[in-house]
């Protein structure tokens, strides 16, 4: 029961049987007020809800080994694009502790699995049934055709997700730099190539979308599920308590100001998708890890799934401890949090000694600890090129040591 | 922002905290305990006041005439219960019938994990009767209980007066919530069986027939002892299962119809006193809260309410103290007393919830909030954070300042003494410190019948040595373990683990003070010093003495002796440790009856923690 605190509790299976009790019997799942799934999860289910609980380790085994793959692809890349800059004597003299070597590469993508599986965080969304492992599964597959190159797939997958749940929509961007990056496309604006390549992405992604939403519509023979499901992610209708921004704000706020204040939460996920395309244009993946962690941490329902499958990105960034600065503080803060939260929900609801406040107190500090964690990391990330091309030891004009600051 | 982001500022705070941590930290010791204390104090606390719209502004008279009958019918009870060797349920069913309501029986039977020598129990059978007043005015949906135990001693008194009470309320109309009157045997067995069947739950295991009826959803309950012919003031007892206290407002209730009647009226045992700013009134609340502070932390129920809390229903127990004063509160007073009391939650719209829930009382009076108290604690767990900074920029210090200041011999230094410790030189400690925990929990039951073949100890004896033993041994075993794996253990290994260690400490003090303020706070008034103190470069002798003094067995001794002093019944050190061995036997008792956390708390979680402090000690 603790746990449905921490996976929101209309993404679990229990829910998606109600929907297939109610399709039984002839009535549209979606006519209630507890049903939010896609159609598509509905047809899964329908299949294999008999063996749920395979299909939801299933799914995080496919996420784990999605990502094992890509982040091996993925370092290969790098490992070789760093050998090319360094046979073309493109970094400074002073910066060959940088440089990663093929030993501390080598374990990489099985601490990547590893960090996906044997995260707690996992293994209780998973234990809880939530439908969060089955859209990680599909957004690692993404992750995986798109770092292998695989336009075709890539954007099938990435609309699968989309259609799952809207917010992946903003993983258009590091998926369309990295596939122009590797195809030698360049990212500009004057570039008939680059419009091409653009529409044609945008031509398979809006496609394979329009496909599946039709499917769905046939499978169901009604609209229904448009509002039902998109509408329930936009307009945050249901409001109980989560790991999550949305449910404090909206069950304290005037009515009349409830839309601004949609808009002004919701933009929070899509806002931040132009400034980082533009800043990590040559990163794509780390903008893929970025729009992941402001994904989970600014959707309207988050669950500790979403917050697993950028975790597990973390060891694919090791290079960047020397320069991050606040993560002690951070990785005290969020174990301390993730204590706290089981003891403040039995603490409110069961022992009704407590109240909302202090767990939503525990929601903020936790999610403040999130933001700090990726903007810790950017920053990392960002200081390392700069010394990349910069060299390590910045000398100020007179001589002395510099220091970089961050204003 | 600024401090997080610009170095400078940031080295000068993180130079600031390495350079001055001890003294910070001794500072916010002595400010904890200093704050701790001050709450006692009058001006400190706030006055108790009614929240709840619903019982402050309405007014009840109470008229209750038939003290005396009631008495009668008590001595009636016991007459039978004499005959009868134990719970009279022919005549109460018949008794409760007569008057008017709707009675019920429930059969219950527990065999107990090993004989409870202070009860003098192990099969346990028994039966509670309750009878259910319908309210005429309201659909029913709601109830309120009263209820009296039956037990072998004297609570006689109780049981006539609550069927006194269900005569005189059975001719009132204004009844807008269901009374439920039940009088259970064997205590908290009884009520434990009763409230497992009310609600449809079994989460101990108990055998317990169905209830047959039911009344609405319980909004508060009360639970009456009146132990001896002569009352001379009422003491009100609110500690639950696990300390969790019900609202403030059911305390207030009582304390407004004790001064409206006149009744003295005591928490803890203890009068309230005006003069606040004398010494020896100032050490009567500190008594007080004390007392309140040390009851809670023993997590256990304190009276038969002690179960209803977790139910989420407010509860507290009553009990009539003969003092041996001159003033004598007669049983038609205290029948006024609980109907004005049932009166006004009679009138609740909802349950109690307006008040506080998180308090201390230092007087009846007077209380303290959670805003009030929780510093003290902060104060306490803000030195581990310091200890945590201390020890984890001792180790990266030289990385952060290079880092930062990217000062380029530092940076090489760095780089060639980054050697990280293995993970094994952390985790074998953790691992097996966590496994003495488990024997710890598992091992006393378990074993009880082979050590009862062995030797010539009867079984709760049996269970209580087998817990002090393999505590004992827990102290021999882990601190050769590592190096069995890994070799020597390093440097940087031990400042590994300590960083582990007072982490965890920090987090499990926090969720504990947070379920059980006054449970977090003793451990943290022990442990704490231990977590901050301990490097394997200190004397060994006396510093493994110091340890071993602070650990959480040593608490629970100090805690017992501490009790007795501040009840005014200092007992010798022989009497102490037969107290001591039946408060540990006493603790497994309530977990497994009852559920109480506070043994599976202390054996997995937090003396496992105190072996790693152990282990850090002898780090080789």
């Amino acid at each position: 029961m603790l746990k449905l605190s921490l996976v929101t509790c209309c993404f679990v299976l229990s829910v998606v049987i109600e929907g297939l009790a109610l399709l039984d019997l002839g009535v549209s799942p979606y006519s209630g007020d507890v049903f939010h799934e896609t159609p598509l999860i509905i047809y899964l289910f329908h299949f294999v809800v008999d063996y749920a609980e395979i299909t939801f380790m299933l799914a995080d085994v496919i996420t784990a080994v999605a990502l094992y793959l890509a982040v091996k692809d993925y370092n290969k890349q790098v490992f070789r694009k760093q050998k090319f800059a360094l046979e073309a004597d493109r970094y400074p003299l002073d910066c060959l502790e940088l440089i990663r070597s093929p030993k501390e590469m080598y374990y990489i993508p099985l601490k990547v699995a590893m960090f996906y599986l044997l995260n707690p965080f996992t293994i209780l969304s998973c234990v809880a049934k939530s439908t969060c492992g089955l859209n990680n599964a599909v957004i690692a597959l993404f992750i995986l055709s798109t770092i292998k190159g695989n336009v075709l797939l890539s954007a099938i997958f990435l609309s699968l997700a989309t259609y799952q749940s809207i917010y992946p929509l903003t993983l258009c961007a590091p998926a369309l730099l990295y596939l122009m990056q590797r195809q030698y496309i360049p990212v500009n604006f004057r570039r008939a190539s680059f419009w091409w390549f653009i529409v044609q992405y945008a031509f398979m992604y809006l496609g394979s979308l329009f496909v599946i939403i039709c499917l769905s519509f046939f499978l169901l023979g009604s609209w229904d599920y448009l509002p039902s499901v998109y509408g329930f992610i936009l307009s945050v209708p249901d409001l109980t308590p989560n790991i999550g921004l949305f449910w404090y704000f909206f069950a304290e706020m005037f009515e009349h100001f409830r839309l601004f204040f949609l808009c002004v939460f919701q933009i929070n996920v899509f806002f931040y998708t132009i400034p980082l395309s533009i800043k990590l244009k040559e990163h794509p993946v780390f903008l893929i890890f970025m729009q992941l962690a402001v994904i989970s941490i600014f959707k309207s329902y988050p669950t500790v799934g979403d917050i697993a499958l950028y975790l597990a990105f973390l060891p694919v960034w090791s290079h960047l401890h020397r320069f991050l600065r606040n993560i002690f503080l951070v990785s005290c803060v969020l174990l301390a949090c993730s204590a706290l939260f089981p003891v403040l929900w039995h603490l409110w609801i069961y022992a009704g000694s407590a109240n909302s406040n202090f767990y939503y107190a525990i929601t903020l500090l936790f999610n403040v600890a999130q933001i700090l964690l990726v903007s810790d990391y950017f920053y990392a990330f960002l200081r390392r090129e700069h010394h990349l091309t910069y060299g390590l030891y910045l000398k100020r004009k007179d001589g002395s040591e510099a220091t970089l600051v961050l204003k | 922002m600024g401090l997080l982001s610009d170095p400078n500022r940031r080295r000068a705070l993180i130079s600031l905290l390495t350079r001055l941590n001890t003294p910070i930290c001794l500072v916010c010791y002595m400010a904890g305990v200093a704050w701790f204390m001050g709450l006692a104090f009058e001006p400190f606390t706030l006055r108790t006041y009614m929240s709840e719209n619903a019982m402050g502004s309405t007014m009840v008279e109470e008229r209750f005439p038939a003290g005396e009958r009631a008495l009668a019918t008590g001595r009636e009870f016991a007459a039978h219960k004499k005959k009868v060797g134990g719970m009279p349920v022919d005549w109460l069913v018949k008794t409760m019938q007569a008057r008017g309501l709707e009675v019920f029986t429930q059969s219950f039977s527990r065999t107990l994990p090993f004989p409870d020598e202070n009860k003098e129990r192990y099969m346990v059978k028994g039966t509670n009767v309750y009878g259910i007043l319908r309210a005429p005015r309201a659909p029913r949906t709601e109830a309120l209980v009263l209820s009296a135990p039956c037990s072998p001693g004297d609570n006689n008194q109780a049981v006539g007066l609550l069927l006194g009470l269900a005569q005189y309320f059975r001719n009132q109309i204004y009844w807008a919530k269901d009374i439920i009157f039940l009088v259970n045997e064997h205590d908290l067995i009884g009520m434990q069986a009763w409230l497992e069947g009310y609600h449809h739950t079994n989460t101990t295991g108990m055998d317990w027939s169905p209830l047959q009826g039911r009344g609405g959803s319980i909004q508060a309950a009360l639970s009456l002892e009146l132990s001896s012919d002569v009352i001379t003031s009422l003491d009100l007892v609110l500690e639950g299962l696990n300390g969790q206290l019900p609202n403030l407002d059911l305390a207030n209730l009582f304390y407004a119809f004790c001064q409206k009647i006149g009744v003295l009226c005591t928490i803890q045992g203890k009068l309230q006193r005006n003069d606040w700013d004398s010494v020896s009134g100032y050490s009567h609340a500190v008594q007080t809260m004390m007392l309140m502070v040390m009851k809670q932390a023993s997590g256990r129920p304190w009276g038969d309410h002690g179960l209803f809390l977790r139910y989420h229903i407010e509860a507290a127990t009553i009990k009539g103290i003969n003092s041996f004063r001159q003033y004598k509160t007669d049983a038609t007073t205290i029948g006024r007393l609980l109907e004005g009391m049932y009166r006004k939650l009679n009138n609740l719209l909802e349950r109690l919830h307006q008040s506080y829930f998180f308090y201390l009382m230092p007087s009846l009076s007077h209380f303290v909030s959670i805003g009030y108290y929780m510093p003290a604690f902060g104060l306490l767990t803000v030195i581990l954070l310091l200890r945590e900074t201390h020890i984890f920029t001792g180790r990266y210090l030289s990385i952060y300042s290079a880092c930062i200041g990217n000062s380029p011999l530092l940076i090489k230094y760095v780089s060639s003494q980054q050697s990280s410790p293995g993970v094994l030189s952390v985790l074998t400690p953790l691992v097996i410190s966590h496994l003495t925990g488990v024997a710890l929990y598992t091992l006393p039951i378990r074993f009880q019948e082979m050590a009862v073949e062995h030797f010539p100890v009867s079984e709760t004896e049996a269970v209580v040595l087998t817990a002090i033993a393999v505590y004992t041994a827990g102290l021999a075993l882990p601190h050769n373990t590592h190096r069995f794996l890994s070799g020597e253990g390093t440097e940087q290994g031990w400042r590994v683990l300590k960083l582990v260690a007072v982490l965890y400490l920090a987090v499990l003090l926090g969720c504990t003070a947070l379920i059980n303020f006054s449970l977090g706070f003793i451990l943290a008034l022990t442990l704490v010093p231990v977590a901050a103190f301990v490097t394997p470069h200190i004397p060994k002798v006396l510093s493994a003495f110091i340890l071993v003094i602070l650990s959480p067995a040593c608490t629970l001794l100090f805690s017992v002796f501490f009790f007795q002093e501040l009840q005014e019944m200092p007992v010798s050190f022989q009497d102490g440790w037969l107290l001591y061995l039946s408060v540990i036997s006493q603790g497994i008792l309530d977990h497994f009856l009852y559920g109480s956390l506070v043994y599976p708390l202390i054996a997995l979680l937090v003396y496992p923690c105190w072996l790693l402090f152990w282990n850090i000690l002898f780090w080789k």
